[in-house]
C-alpha cells in the first residue's frame, strides 16, 4: 500500500476513466481497455489511485468489472452531472415546466422499473431486461389507473385547486397527458407520453446503456449491464433517499410489486 | 352554515362542462376565414362526430380520423348544400380536430367548479376532461375513441350505472314498440348500443391488464362477475332483440307511410347491428377465460429472490407517482441524474468548426411538434382618447343646470387639449339619439340630450348644426306610461 505511486500509474488511472467517460466503448472491443480494466481488478493499490482521481474530478467508480467496464457516475454538483432540467428543456411556450420535467423524469424511473421489474433482476448480474415504448407507457398508465382507484376508493375531492396546480398529483398529470396524438405528417409528437418515454430510451441508447432491438412496439430495447450498475449503485439508492426524506416510506415483499399490483399493494403509506 | 357541499353538484357541474366544447364550436364559427361558418350547426356536426366515433369503437379498436370525417360529410353537406365537398370536408375536419382539441398539449379540455373544503371556505377547482381521445393500436395507427364523458353525455344518462341504463333501455324500448313510436324506438336502440359498447370496453380493459399483469385484476371475484353477467346480459338481449326484430319487420312490411316504413327500416338496421355486437362479445367472453389461464402460466414463472435492493416499481415509482408535482420534481431529477449517466464537457474544436457551422439542421424527425394552426380573433380597435381626454369630457359635459351650446362645448375643449374637441363633438353627436333603454338599465337617472334648433355651427373644424346640449333627468321613467320621448322633448324645452 505504501509503494511510491508513479506518474506513468496516474496516467494510467486517469486512461481507464476516459475509457469510462465514451459511454458505448467496451472492454472486449478494445485491448488497451481490458487490459486497464484486468489491472484495477487485480491490482488494490492502482484500484485505490483510479478511485482517487475519479473522486478529484468529480466522478463515483460505481463498478469495474470485464462485463460492465468502467462505470461512472457523477457526484453531486459534478461538472459531468446531466440535469433534468436541460434534458426537459423543450417545453413549449406556455406549458408549465415542471409538469415537463416531472413527466420526463417519471418516464426515466417507469423505465428502470420495467427493465428490471423484479429487485432480483436487479442484483442479478446476468439479467438483461427488455423494455418498448409501448409497454413502459401501458405499465404506467396501469398504475396511475390503480392509484385513480384507490383516490375514489378514498373518496378524496381529487381535482386540484385552481390557484394551487403544483398540489396536483403526478399521476393525474400522466394519465391527463394524451399517450399519443396524429400529427399532420404522421410522427410521434414530443408531448405526448408515448413521445416521452420513446425520448427517454433513445437517449439512454445513445448513453449506452440500452441497445435498441427492433421497432416493435414504438421500439424494443434490451438494457447493458451499465445500465443495471449505475440504476443499482446509483439512481435508485439517491432518489429513494429523496422519498424518505419526504417521509414516504413504502414496503414491498422481496419479490417486487410490479406483479403483486393493485388490491395487495395498498401500503403505501405517508407517515 | 352554506357549507353544505353536495358531491351531485359538482357532478352536474362537470356534466354541464361536457357540453362546453360543443357550444363553444357554435361561437367561434363565424371567426372561420375559409368559409362562411353561419351555414354550419357546428354543434350538431359534432354531436354526429361523437356518434360516428362511439359506433366504431369495437374491442380492438376505435375509428379513424379520416372515417370519421368520411362519415360526416353526408350530414355537414345536408347543412349547406350550395357549398362544395371541399369546404364539407374542413368543416367536418375541423370539428374533429376541435373536439381532440388539437393544438393544446394534454389535448383536453378543462372546467372550473367550486367545492367547499374541509373549513368550510369556497374553492375552485379544475376539472380536465376529453372528447374524443387518440389512442395507438398494436400496429402503431392512431385512432379515435370517445372518453366516458362524451358517451356519458351523449348518451344522457349522466350518472348511472351501466346495467340500470341498460335495463331501463331495454323496457323503454319494448314499450314504445308496442305503441308504435319509432322515433323513440330507433332512439332507445341506439342507446342500447351505445351501452353494449361499453360493457365491452369495460371487458376490454380487463382482459388488457391481464395480460400485462394477472394480479392487477381480481379473477377471483370481480371478472367472473362481469363475465357472467355479461353472458345473462347478452342470453336476454338476444331474446329481446329477436322479439324486437319480429315486431319491426312487421310493423315495416306493413307500414303504408313511407316515412314509417323507412324509420323501421332504419331500426332493422340497429338491430341486426346489435345482434352483431352481442356475438363479438360473447365470443371475447368465451376467450377471457382462456386468456386468463395463458397469462397465468406465462407469468407465474419466476425466481427466488437474490437479495434486498431497492424494488424500482413498488418504493419508487408508485410512490413517485402519488406525489404533488411540486413534491415530485426532486426525487425524479435525482433519479434521472443517476440514471442518465455522464455528460462530458464538449470542447470545440477549431478543425472542425467550418464543417460544424455548414451542417445541415438535424431533422428530429421522430420527436417534432405539430405547429398550431391559431384561429384568429380581431384585435380590439386601439383607444382613441386617454382617460384624461374621457375625464376632462366628461367634466365638461356636466351640465346640470343650463343647457348649452356645442360651439361653446367645443371652444371651451380647444382650450384644455387640441385634440378634446373631437371627443365632445362625437359625444354630442351620440346624444342626439342616447340610448335610454340600455341607460335605465344600467340604473343611471341622468342622459346626455342634444337637440337641434336649427342654429348653424360656426367653428374652425366642425361644421353643421350648433346643437343645444343638456342634461335629461330619467327619474319620471319609473312610471310605466311615460315614454322616453316625452323625457327628452321635456328637458330639452327647459
Amino acid at each position: 500500500m505504501n509503494e511510491p505511486v508513479s506518474m506513468e500509474d496516474v496516467v494510467a488511472g486517469a486512461r481507464l476513466l476516459a475509457f469510462g467517460l465514451r459511454p458505448k466503448q467496451i472492454p472486449s472491443r478494445d485491448v488497451d481497455y481490458a487490459d486497464l480494466v484486468k489491472r484495477a481488478v487485480e491490482d488494490a493499490v492502482f484500484r485505490e489511485l483510479t478511485d482517487a482521481i475519479a473522486e478529484g474530478l468529480g466522478l463515483t467508480v460505481l463498478a469495474i468489472s470485464a462485463r460492465t467496464g468502467m462505470v461512472l457516475g457523477p457526484t453531486e454538483e459534478s461538472v459531468f452531472e446531466q440535469k433534468l432540467d436541460d434534458y426537459a428543456r423543450r417545453a413549449m411556450s406556455g406549458e408549465r415546466r415542471d409538469l415537463e420535467r416531472v413527466l420526463h423524469g417519471v418516464a426515466h424511473i417507469a423505465i428502470g422499473a420495467l427493465a428490471f421489474p423484479r429487485p432480483d433482476d436487479l442484483a442479478n448480474e446476468t439479467y438483461v431486461g427488455r423494455v418498448s415504448v409501448e409497454q413502459v407507457d401501458t405499465v404506467v398508465r396501469e398504475a396511475c389507473l390503480m392509484l385513480a382507484t384507490r383516490a375514489a376508493e378514498a373518496e378524496e375531492t381529487g381535482d386540484p385547486l385552481d390557484d394551487a396546480p403544483e398540489l396536483e398529483r403526478v399521476w393525474r398529470v400522466y394519465s391527463r397527458r394524451p399517450e399519443a396524438t396524429l400529427t399532420k405528417d404522421g410522427r410521434l409528437a414530443s408531448s405526448t407520453t408515448r413521445g416521452v418515454v420513446s425520448k427517454a430510451l433513445k437517449f439512454l441508447a445513445d448513453q449506452g446503456f440500452l441497445v435498441k432491438m427492433s421497432d416493435t412496439d414504438g421500439g424494443t430495447y434490451r438494457t447493458t449491464p451499465r445500465y443495471q450498475v449505475q440504476v443499482r449503485e446509483l439512481a435508485a439508492g439517491r432518489a429513494f433517499a429523496e422519498l424518505l426524506a419526504l417521509n414516504v416510506v413504502t414496503v414491498t415483499d422481496p419479490s417486487g410489486s410490479l406483479h403483486v399490483v393493485p388490491a395487495a399493494d395498498g401500503r403505501t403509506s405517508d407517515v | 352554515m352554506i357549507a353544505t357541499w353536495d358531491e351531485g353538484l359538482s357532478r352536474r357541474l362537470k356534466a354541464l362542462a361536457c357540453t362546453a366544447p360543443l357550444h363553444d364550436l357554435d361561437a367561434r364559427k363565424v371567426r372561420l376565414e375559409w368559409c362562411d361558418g353561419n351555414a354550419y350547426q357546428m354543434a350538431e356536426i359534432a354531436l354526429q362526430a361523437i356518434d360516428q366515433v362511439t359506433i366504431a369503437m369495437d374491442f380492438d379498436r376505435g375509428a379513424d380520423h379520416d372515417d370519421v370525417v368520411k362519415r360526416l360529410l353526408p350530414f355537414v353537406a345536408a347543412q349547406a348544400p350550395h357549398c362544395d365537398g371541399g369546404e364539407h370536408a374542413q368543416v367536418a375536419r375541423w370539428v374533429l380536430d376541435n373536439l381532440i382539441n388539437v393544438g393544446s398539449t394534454d389535448r383536453g379540455f378543462r372546467a372550473l367548479y367550486g367545492t367547499f373544503g374541509v373549513t368550510g371556505e369556497y374553492e375552485r377547482r379544475v376539472w380536465d376532461f376529453r372528447l374524443l381521445v387518440e389512442l395507438v393500436s398494436l400496429d402503431g395507427d392512431i385512432y379515435l375513441r370517445a372518453s366516458d364523458e362524451a358517451i356519458n353525455v351523449l348518451v344522457g344518462a349522466l350518472d348511472t350505472d351501466v346495467e340500470s341504463a341498460q335495463i331501463a333501455a331495454e323496457v323503454k324500448l319494448e314499450n314504445l314498440i308496442k305503441r308504435g313510436r319509432l322515433s323513440d324506438a330507433q332512439l332507445a336502440a341506439q342507446q342500447a348500443r351505445y351501452r353494449t359498447v361499453q360493457y365491452a370496453e369495460t371487458l376490454r380493459r380487463k382482459l388488457e391488464a391481464t395480460r400485462r399483469d394477472v394480479r392487477s385484476v381480481d379473477w377471483e371475484g370481480e371478472v367472473p362477475d362481469l363475465i357472467d353477467d355479461a353472458l345473462t346480459h347478452i342470453e336476454d338481449r338476444y331474446r329481446y332483440e329477436n322479439a324486437i326484430l319480429t315486431n319491426i319487420t312487421q310493423t315495416r312490411d306493413e307500414a303504408e307511410d313511407p316515412a314509417r316504413k323507412r324509420k323501421a327500416a332504419e331500426l332493422v338496421g340497429i338491430v341486426t347491428d346489435c345482434i352483431r355486437r352481442h356475438t363479438q362479445l360473447q365470443a371475447r367472453l368465451q376467450d377471457a377465460g382462456r386468456t386468463f389461464r395463458f397469462e397465468q402460466d406465462r407469468q407465474q414463472f419466476s425466481g427466488h429472490a437474490q437479495r434486498a435492493v431497492v424494488d424500482l416499481f413498488g418504493h419508487l415509482l408508485v410512490p413517485t407517482l402519488e406525489l404533488p408535482v411540486a413534491k415530485a420534481i426532486r426525487p425524479v431529477a435525482v433519479f434521472f441524474s443517476g440514471a442518465a449517466g455522464l455528460m462530458p464537457p464538449r470542447l470545440p474544436r477549431l478543425t472542425r468548426l467550418i464543417e460544424q457551422l455548414l451542417q445541415p439542421p438535424l431533422d428530429r424527425n421522430h420527436l417534432l411538434d405539430e405547429v398550431p394552426e391559431p384561429e384568429l380573433a380581431p384585435l380590439p380597435d386601439p383607444e382613441v382618447f386617454t382617460d384624461e381626454q374621457w375625464h376632462q369630457a366628461s367634466e365638461l359635459l356636466e351640465l346640470h343646470e343650463m343647457p348649452r351650446r356645442l360651439s361653446g362645448l367645443l371652444a371651451d375643449a380647444r382650450l384644455l387639449d387640441p385634440d378634446l374637441p373631437w371627443l365632445i363633438a362625437l359625444l354630442a353627436l351620440h346624444a342626439v339619439s342616447p340610448e335610454v333603454g340600455v341607460t335605465m338599465r344600467h340604473g343611471n337617472d341622468q342622459v346626455l340630450l342634444a337637440v337641434d334648433d336649427g342654429t348653424s355651427l360656426h367653428d374652425p373644424e366642425f361644421g353643421g348644426s350648433d346643437l343645444l346640449v343638456g342634461v335629461a333627468r330619467l327619474g319620471a321613467a319609473e312610471s310605466s306610461g311615460f315614454t322616453a320621448d316625452d323625457a327628452l322633448r321635456g328637458e330639452a324645452v327647459a
